[in-house]
């Protein structure tokens, strides 16, 4: 095996676990904060994807506005479809929010495909990032390089207004005890609205990010949902930290497998989550209860 | 000296899902003024300060808190009338250090205490700061828990069993912060079964049975009616 498939490999693993950590993130903001179980966070990928598709071919808005404007555009619609829809579940049990937000998953998806069919379209790279550096051992294309850092540099925001910021405390306390932190004044459903509309724009954003790298379509992000929820029970349900490191390292790992062991490829996520729900059921990062 | 607010309580009747736990509430307290709740174990004294609150779902009667009706209000729109909650359990968060267990209450005004002033009354406190709020002692979370409220210029305080498990020289400082809320001209309903500290503090005591109110004892009549008082209690 020559260095160049091992190092192509990982860096397809890089870029893969990089879109599941912000995936995994926004589902950990998203689980944490309200209680649901968003099966639907491969749908607000796919959004963020398209959205940026549309906004090319039909308002002629280039990669780099839409890298702002789609995942915002994505956030805009969580926030609705929670205000709407999902605050109805806050008082009934987990599977009530995951059917719902598996229904909206199923809806959102046939009606792309009603309008676009499944075939994938292309999206450019911008012209900044075409090519890339010939690092010796591997070639590695800007765009790529590009999409791994902004995950990365996003993730560790996240993790840093969660954890040191004012917003970031009223959210940590909304999650730990919402009624009393209603009654110091905190406006916790407004709160819950916002958390959903983060958790669901690092969806769009990893799907604009992706759309580059993978064709834009319907189904994308349909199969992934499945690895994003092995990851966040890998890494602990409500932690954001765990979310981010689980999800960047079972990405490197699958890239891994695929060049060790390339059947193994498609499981070995999880045969990951199954030995660590054995050890540990809590998760890597989680806390006992 | 502030301005506490009143609280006026009227006929009201609360709920935890189906099972009907205050049955026509009716009590006053006057801005500046303290006053207990007294009474058994379920009596419904916690529930009453929830209703207040507005963190009890299924409520309805009349509690009005200034000139405002807030039967119907959610519990953000009360606390940002003045209002600051003491749990019984103290609500101390785990995954917030001491300091933002502190700075979480939203402000009211300008007129609450300064972080240098509240660790200058629980000096714990200062030593703390970093650590997650439930490393605390259960003195420490207390003082926590009162601290947090005083920062942010509330002046009708409800204080649920601020002494319960407390060593007597923790009880002593929480008594202390809660004369300053009163020589502050705050407002207070106190929720308390250790009756010695309740007669320290308050001018009036509701007793409290089976969700309703069933006597008052004024400060004065307290030495005369024990008897009574005892039977109530059921010491």
């Amino acid at each position: 095996m020559s260095s160049q498939v091992l190092f192509g490999q990982l860096l397809v693993g890089l870029i893969n676990g990089a879109f599941y950590a912000l995936l995994s993130l926004g589902f950990a903001i998203i689980f944490g904060l309200l209680g649901i179980i968003n099966v639907a966070q491969g749908t607000f990928y796919m959004i963020g994807a398209f959205g940026a598709w549309m906004m090319l071919n039909y308002a002629g808005i280039g990669y780099w506005p839409a890298l702002v404007l789609s995942p915002l555009m994505t956030g805009i619609v969580g926030m609705a479809l929670e205000k709407t829809l999902i605050s109805r579940m806050y008082r009934l049990d987990h599977i009530y929010g995951l059917l719902l937000t598996y229904g909206l998953m199923m809806f959102i998806m046939g009606t792309f495909i009603f309008f676009y069919a499944t075939a994938g379209h292309a999206y450019p790279v911008p012209d900044e990032l075409q090519g890339g550096y010939n690092l010796g051992f591997m070639f590695l294309p800007k765009y790529r390089a590009w999409a791994v850092l902004v995950s990365i540099i996003i993730c560790i925001s996240t993790w840093y207004v969660i954890e040191k910021t004012s917003v970031g405390r009223n959210l940590r306390a909304a999650t730990e005890n919402p009624m009393l932190t209603r009654a110091f004044g905190i406006n916790v459903p407004a709160l819950l609205t916002f958390g959903f509309g983060v958790g669901v724009a690092l969806a769009g954003l990893a799907g604009v990010l992706a759309a580059p790298i993978y064709t834009v379509g319907p189904l994308m992000g349909g199969e992934l949902v499945i690895v994003v929820f092995a990851i966040v029970v890998v890494g602990g349900m409500q932690s954001i930290l765990g979310a981010i490191v689980t999800g960047l390292s079972l990405g490197v790992l699958e890239g891994l497998t695929k060049t060790i062991y390339p059947k193994g490829a498609n499981m070995v996520i999880f045969v990951v989550m199954f030995i660590v729900l054995l050890i540990k059921p809590a998760g890597l990062f989680g806390q006992e209860k | 000296m502030a301005d506490g607010l009143s609280l006026a309580i009227k006929d009201l009747h609360a709920f935890y899902g189906d099972s009907h736990v205050l049955h026509g509430v009716t009590l006053d307290v006057a801005a500046g003024e303290a006053v207990t709740i007294v009474g058994r174990n379920g009596a419904g004294k916690t529930t009453t300060l929830r209703s207040i609150m507005g963190m009890l779902e299924r409520r309805f009667g009349s509690v009005r808190i200034g000139d405002q009706e807030v039967i119907a209000a959610p519990p953000e729109r009360v606390a940002r009338l003045g209002v600051a909650f003491v749990p019984e359990e103290r609500g101390i968060y785990a995954t917030l250090n001491v300091i933002e267990n502190l700075m979480l209450p939203r402000k009211i005004n300008e007129r609450g205490m300064s972080v240098d002033e509240l660790y200058k009354l629980f000096p714990n406190l200062r030593e703390r700061a970093n650590s997650p709020g439930t490393r605390l002692s259960g003195g420490e979370q207390q003082m926590l828990a009162i601290a947090r409220v005083l920062r942010t210029g509330a002046s009708l305080f409800l204080l649920d069993e601020p002494t319960e498990g407390l060593a007597p020289v923790i009880v002593q400082q929480i008594g202390r912060a809660i004369e300053l809320m009163k020589r502050e001209g705050h407002t207070i309903l106190l929720v308390e079964q250790n009756f010695r500290f309740a007669t320290r503090i308050a001018d009036r005591h509701y007793v409290m049975e089976r969700g309703r109110i069933i006597d008052m004892i004024p400060r004065a009549e307290v030495a005369n009616r024990s008897v009574q008082l005892q039977q109530y209690l059921g010491i």
